[in-house]
């Protein structure tokens, strides 16, 4: 009986933490395809689209989970194949510097005109 | 002075934001990826068309100086389209014409084959779709040329048609 308690112990901890780690990569899963565009929808992610295009990606994330991939390494793959578009979160590059820093230089020059404006008022 | 300054800011702003939005407009609403540079094709292991057999990638492409990977399916209308014209670039013996049928039922499959014809040397299955993604493909017809170091040189979003298998017979020959 004793016996038979130890293995029942040691079968739930396995259990769980296989249950364990299949939801953590559900959330990865998750948050990578929320990351990803999908390609021949409008304006829509792969997370919310049933397309074939979609469903194939997902396919091919899961497989990628599955071999161990980084978030970063399957954000690669992708981009190798489709280019900085096919995700939401583009990386700085000489292609997306302007999307990165247009905002922080009209931040930059609002608040410069701000501050004249109201040192020169004073 | 500065009034005319400011008038004269407005007017480029304006005219600005106007030449963005109109060619914003013109822009097709699809997204077509730019190929600007040689990939290597993925390592695959898949079904082929016709029988149960797995085959490789290694044994896919070998032989030839030039392969044309073409995804096709049968219930995709514009692969019905430029079917004459693969039909036509079958004939040249100097390529190796690979099909890749994409999630597609395989009964519908070999019946678009036998009605149409087979202008494929080697055809394979691509049921869930995933190895398409390991080309970079986003959906059907879509070509790739390939060259003898298994590199994808030109790739070709849609049907072919007289104007693209020009281009194909530029680059093979």
């Amino acid at each position: 009986m004793k016996l038979f308690k130890i293995f029942l112990i040691i079968f739930l901890f396995f259990g769980f933490n296989q249950l364990k780690s299949d939801e953590k990569n559900y959330d990865l899963k998750n948050k990578i395809l929320k990351n990803i565009r999908c390609l021949i929808c409008q304006g829509q992610s792969v997370y919310d689209s049933e397309s074939d295009f979609a469903t194939s990606i997902k396919l091919v994330v899961d497989k990628k989970i599955d071999e161990s991939l980084s978030e970063e390494q399957i954000y690669e793959f992708l981009r190798e194949k489709y280019g900085d578009w096919v995700i939401y979160d583009p990386k700085l590059n000489k292609n997306t510097y302007i999307l990165w820093l247009l905002p922080l230089l009209l931040f930059s020059l609002g608040g410069a005109i701000i501050i004249k404006k109201t040192i020169f008022k004073n | 002075m500065k009034n005319k300054f400011n008038l004269l800011f407005s007017f480029l702003f304006i005219g600005f934001c106007f030449t963005v939005f109109f060619k914003g407009l013109n822009n097709p609403n699809t997204y077509t990826p730019k190929f600007d540079n040689k990939k290597k094709i993925p390592i695959f292991n898949v079904k082929e068309f016709g029988s149960n057999n797995y085959i490789n990638s290694d044994k896919v492409f070998r032989g030839s100086n030039y392969y044309i990977l073409n995804i096709w399916a049968s219930w995709c209308a514009p692969c019905r389209e430029e079917h004459p014209w693969l039909m036509e670039l079958s004939k040249n013996q100097s390529i190796k014409l690979i099909g890749l049928n994409y999630r597609d039922d395989l009964n519908n499959a070999k019946k678009f084959v036998n009605k149409f014809g087979n202008p494929y040397s080697q055809n394979l299955i691509d049921d869930d779709g995933t190895l398409a993604i390991e080309f970079g493909a986003y959906g059907v017809p879509e070509t790739f040329v390939i060259n003898k170091d298994k590199m994808i040189i030109k790739k070709f979003v849609g049907p072919i048609d007289q104007k693209k298998l020009k281009e194909i017979k530029l680059i093979i020959r």
